[in-house]
């Protein structure tokens, strides 16, 4: 078997899906003759031709609204909104269209549409090309959100999302689109919408997402060097959370520390730091803590690497709950 | 290949002929005033109004913008910026319209409008800070009336906007005396006139009455995306649909450029209301430096307008009808080998930011939280004792 980037595995994944279902649609800016910006929908336009592989004109509100109409009419639109903090334009109608249609209709008319979102930062880019704004679709009812990892999970879980009949924000971590890894196609993935141990330990957890993911397996490697043993869990579905594991986890450990990119204040973070509290406060030796990117706007790319959560701020964070 | 979005089949001819046809013919509307071979042309609403010696500052302009772009391509080449917007192609849309600009006016840029930003006086350096990644734009706007570089599309336009409504209840609007009559300008591609904002924006100034002019480099593609995505009429039509005129000039021709932007911002000043002008052109370059137009672009496109290109039909002018000579043009060059040289090593030496800055930059009043943040950020910076100035940074 051979090697696949995340990217490659994307890719891979809509072509599987719209060769199965003529009613999935890949639509965005740039998508069809480049491929898109980071070449994720490369070749796809060739295969299934301009009708299925929509170069949209330059407006995001109109990429997502559009979509609305061709969800009602029965389509699966898969729209790619090129970086994370262009998605605002669109903010309105993921918000207040594709969130509320199927509550609103009692049920009546399903939302399947994804919205692919390169997000994060780590990658060197001007503003509003790092931000990572799932906690703002989180806290929308009605909209499902999930962060892949790793090229494995990116080709199951964009097929699960197109299948899926709710409105799912597919997060892609833009700076771990060249990540290799073999995938075997024929393998039972895990349900969408569930989380998962990636690393077992017993010392302390360590729960992290997307980008984010392979910064705390290294940590986890790099704590076993010290005697240290970190369990680490890829949380996968932001909404909704699998929590089930994570209390396992933590129980078992007693330690957890959630890591993310995105702000730390009122983050995905602190959402599963009270889901702990609340279900696991007899077997917690030590308050949960959280690992994220500052309360500050995305600073300019020569100072990221200081902003984002890197192996020494998670190490620092596992030390301080075992200090308690 | 097409790329026109599908023609109306049912009964379309029929329909046609009550309607009245969908798009005029824009073969014969452009306003042009210098030919790509350097000769003069006359039109019946627009002249240029200046001498052979402004036409010879224009040149300088070009031949340093155009520097200025080569160089910070080839610094982003060399590792020194992360990526760089370039303008290739579009300078005379640029300096023309910029140099239309009185000092009171404002102007809202894209990523791209490194001409205008010379125009206004913005040290070209400035400009590489966001590229490089050491800062988000480095300059106060209201120093030389030139709004921060946009990077989301078309947001700008409506900016530009508000800020001519303020214009207007300022009363610097229709005042009759030229030294402080104020407009604006807002500069987007083609791409962005597909964005609500610029047309919310439209509709707005439009109403308003607001003294804005609307500057597109219609360039023609948005990153992959040929014009035909964006539009099935040509675009300076769009205009009249909100209200305001709408002229499609010379990108090529900085003459035009300027005296078509200079009537537009007069229209502005005297309280008229908004113009749009579609500046046609062609993007030469890659998008950005992280773009490869082989994939989508044809060859022969490019061929066909480096024969239109912006400097050589000035300079083709200058030389046979102005007299300029090769001390003229060498002393142009050495102006710019000297601007490329300050910003080679400038750029290299361009402030590194700092990490704990970023807390205070935030709020012009800091939050108790945000600095308790900074000051858990310094402690934990402190415990690499091995590392740089920790005293300072716990300070
Ligand atoms: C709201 C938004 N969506 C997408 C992008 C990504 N993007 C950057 S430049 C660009 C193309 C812009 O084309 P156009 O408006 O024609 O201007 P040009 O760059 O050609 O001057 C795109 C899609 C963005 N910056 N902002």
């Amino acid at each position: 078997m051979s090697q696949t980037t995340l990217s490659k595995a994307i890719t891979n994944g809509l072509r599987a899906s719209m060769e199965d279902d003529a009613k999935v649609l890949v639509m965005g800016e740039d998508v069809g003759k480049l491929g898109g910006v980071f070449r994720v929908t490369d070749g796809l336009q060739k295969d299934f031709g301009e009708d299925r592989v929509i170069d949209t004109p330059l407006a995001e509100s109109g990429i997502l609204g559009t979509a609305v109409g061709l969800a009602m009419r029965g389509y699966r639109p898969v729209c790619e909104i090129q970086f994370d903090g262009f998605v605002y334009p669109a903010y309105d109608q993921i918000v207040s269209q594709v969130a509320k249609i199927h509550f609103r209709s009692k049920g009546k008319v399903p939302m399947p549409i994804v919205v692919r979102i390169p997000f994060g930062g780590g990658f060197g880019g001007v503003e509003h090309h790092s931000e990572s704004p799932e906690a703002q679709f989180a806290h929308t009812p009605g909209l499902k959100v999930v962060a892949c990892s790793n090229p494995v999970d990116a080709y199951f879980m964009i097929q699960q999302a197109i299948r899926a009949d709710d409105p799912v924000i597919f997060l892609e971590p833009k700076a771990r689109y060249w990540e290799k890894a073999e995938i075997d196609v024929d393998a039972t993935p895990a349900p969408l919408f569930s989380s998962r141990v990636v690393r077992e330990g017993t010392d302390a957890t360590v729960l992290a997402y997307g980008p984010t993911m392979k910064t705390a397996l290294q940590s986890a490697a790099t704590a076993e060097q010290d005697g240290v043993s970190v369990e680490v869990i890829d949380l996968r579905t932001l909404s909704p959370l699998d929590m089930r594991p994570v209390y396992e986890s933590v129980r078992k450990t007693g330690r957890a520390v959630v890591v993310h990119e995105a702000h730390t204040n009122l983050g995905i973070g602190a959402e599963v730091a009270a889901r702990i509290t609340e279900n696991c406060f007899y077997s917690l030796e030590a308050p949960v803590l959280r690992v994220g990117g500052f309360d500050t706007p995305y600073p300019a790319s020569r100072i990221e690497e200081e902003y984002l959560p890197d192996l020494d701020r998670i190490l620092d964070a596992v030390d301080r709950t075992r200090s308690y | 290949m097409s790329n026109d979005l599908p023609a109306p089949e049912v009964g379309a001819e029929k329909l046609g002929a009550v309607f009245g046809p969908a798009s005029a013919d824009d073969q014969h509307d452009l306003v042009q005033l210098l030919t790509p071979e350097g000769e003069r042309v006359e039109h019946n609403e627009f002249a240029f109004d200046g001498d052979d010696e402004t036409i010879k500052g224009f040149y300088r302009d070009l031949v340093l913008t155009r520097r200025i772009d080569v160089e910070a391509t080839s610094l982003q080449r060399q590792g020194e910026l992360g990526i760089w917007a370039q303008l290739l192609g579009q300078e005379a849309a640029q300096i023309g319209s910029g140099r239309a600009l009185e000092p009171q006016d404002m102007a809202f840029p894209t990523y791209r409008e490194h001409g205008v930003a010379w125009c206004r006086g913005v040290d070209p350096l400035a400009l590489l800070g966001l590229f490089r990644g050491v800062d988000h734009g480095n300059w106060n706007p209201a120093d030389k009336n030139f709004a921060l570089y946009t990077i989301v599309i078309g947001a700008q336009a409506l900016h530009a906007t508000g800020y001519g409504m303020g214009q207007l209840r300022d009363g610097v609007v229709g005042t009759g005396d030229p030294g402080r009559d104020e407009a604006t300008i807002a500069y987007f591609g083609d791409g962005a006139t597909s964005q609500g904002d610029v047309n919310e924006a439209f509709i707005w100034a439009s109403v308003a009455q607001a003294p804005v002019v609307f500057f597109c480099q219609n360039n023609q593609w948005a990153i992959s995306e040929p014009i035909e995505r964006q539009t099935r009429i040509p675009l300076y039509q769009r205009a009249l649909g909100f209200g305001f005129p709408g002229v499609r000039v010379d990108g090529n021709d900085v003459l035009a450029c300027h005296a078509v932007t200079k009537a537009a911002l007069q229209r502005a000043r005297e309280g008229s209301g908004p113009t749009f002008v579609e500046a046609y052109t062609y993007r030469m370059g890659a998008h950005t430096t992280t773009d490869d137009p082989t994939r989508y672009r044809l060859s022969t496109d490019l061929e066909h307008w480096k024969l239109k290109d912006p400097i050589e039909r000035v300079r083709a002018y200058l030389t046979r009808h102005a007299g300029a000579d090769e001390s003229f043009f060498a002393d142009v060059e050495g102006e710019a080998d000297e601007v490329a040289k300050r910003l080679r090593t400038g750029c290299r030496a361009l402030p590194e930011p700092q990490i704990l800055d970023i807390f205070d930059q935030v709020y012009a009043e800091q939050t108790d939280e945000l600095a308790a943040e900074r000051d858990a950020y310094a402690a934990y910076l402190s415990t690499f004792s091995d590392d740089h100035n920790t005293a300072e940074v716990v300070s």
